[in-house]
């Protein structure tokens, strides 16, 4: 499966579970698994940002 | 392999030394300075004490052309001009770090340098210095030109998109910022006057302009002209360019396709890394985390309300903008794995 940001491959184990989180190896994206069956789907992982602009 | 460094006395000869130094295939066996004739080097250049006894020597050009296979030269801009010809007439190799060979058309050295070049007839003899863009050529060169540190920063991460023809080549605007050290050593710009300093020092007309135009024009086919603005900052080393580009007509392309695109470019490149991270402190490139290595990192930023297409990239200014990318130019030229005596991590944190 690749990154829906960037498209480099994920990389993602046979045996990952649900709720886990993957991070892509070339822009960092975070998502957490979501799988049903064998089926895998990813969505956005939570996280906190910088605001440097206050 | 035999190699001279002529003018080892300034910041990027003292980086070439370094390297050197360390180099598996080169041997250094002669480094000049008028002004230190007779000294030790590590009396002008004190973190190579301990690594050389070598002294510095007056320059002789048969003396360098007869012992060294392969000259550095790392003089200021225009003194090249003379000592890069008398090497080549004496069939030696030449790596020139300033800028008397870089620019293709004599008619640019009156435009961004001020002043004829007195042997126009060898610049068709000098290949630009960039192995990413020019690999085969510096290759088969006797001369290459190494490019000014602001400008290969910002040609490779330009080059890709004006050959992919997805930005208006009438808006490229370079932003450059730059630390002290790429002002040289004789500049006189002393601690008091840099410390905290951001400051704009030519915002129009710069003269590593003339490079980038050269360089980005070969690369898409058409003339390019380039905006560009450089900016003194309170670093010791290191560059950081923000290159503006606007997309040209037509649906942009998305993210993933701008990654591709630079995958393309550089996925098989040993120097070029491409940092565009969704989380840490490293989300766009920072010269900060590639101090001391030959890395230039690019990464990218899409503004979809104005069309605007952020290419960020940064280097050590001495090191893949002068001693390092000339030491990965040597490589090419004589065969060595280009990666020689550069394999560096950077130095974190500084």
């Amino acid at each position: 499966m690749n990154c829906p940001e960037c498209d480099a491959g994920l990389g993602i184990p046979d045996d990952a579970v649900t709720g886990e989180i993957v991070s892509c190896p070339d822009c960092g994206a975070d998502y957490e698994i979501s799988k049903e069956g064998s089926d895998v789907a990813l969505k956005q992982a939570e996280t906190v940002g910088e605001d440097w602009g206050e | 392999m035999k190699v001279g460094v002529v003018g080892a006395s300034g910041y990027v000869g003292g980086e070439v030394l370094r390297l050197l130094l360390n180099h598996p295939e080169a041997e250094i066996a002669a480094v000049t300075s008028r002004q230190h004739a007779g000294e030790y080097l590590h009396r002008v250049q004190p973190s190579l004490k301990g690594f050389t006894e070598m002294r510095f020597s007056e320059l002789d050009y048969d003396r360098l052309s007869d012992g060294c296979d392969l000259v550095f030269t790392a003089v200021p801009h225009g003194t090249a001009t003379e000592i890069v010809k008398a090497l080549y007439d004496r069939g030696v190799k030449i790596v020139d770090l300033s800028a008397d060979y870089r620019l293709h058309d004599p008619g640019d050295y009156g435009k961004w340098y001020g002043w004829d070049h007195p042997h126009p007839d060898y610049l068709q003899n000098a290949v630009y210095g960039v192995p990413e863009l020019h690999r085969e050529e510096i290759g088969r060169a006797r001369l290459v030109a190494c490019p000014g540190c602001m400008a290969v920063t910002s040609i490779l991460a330009l080059a890709p998109l004006v050959r992919a023809g997805i930005v208006d080549t009438d808006h490229i605007v370079v932003d450059s910022k730059i630390g002290s050290s790429g002002a040289g050593s004789g500049s006189g710009t002393a601690h008091a006057m840099r410390s905290g300093v951001i400051r704009p020092y030519k915002p129009a007309r710069h003269r590593h302009t003339g490079e980038i135009e050269q360089e980005l024009s070969a690369a898409a086919g058409e003339k390019i002209r380039v905006s560009m603005s450089p900016h003194a900052v309170d670093v010791v080393r290191g560059i950081l360019c923000t290159n503006h580009t606007f997309f040209a007509g037509g649906e942009p392309p998305d993210e993933r396709a701008l990654w591709r695109l630079y995958r393309e470019a550089y996925g098989g490149e040993g120097f070029v890394r491409l940092i565009r991270d969704k989380g840490g402190a490293y989300k766009f490139p920072d010269p900060k985390f590639l101090v001391g290595s030959n890395f230039c990192d690019i990464g990218f930023d899409v503004d979809p309300d104005n069309r605007r297409l952020i290419a960020i990239s940064a280097s050590d200014n001495l090191m893949k903008g002068a001693a390092g990318s000339a030491v990965q130019c040597m490589n090419v030229m004589c065969g060595f794995d280009e990666s020689a005596g550069l394999r560096h991590t950077p130095l974190t944190p500084v």
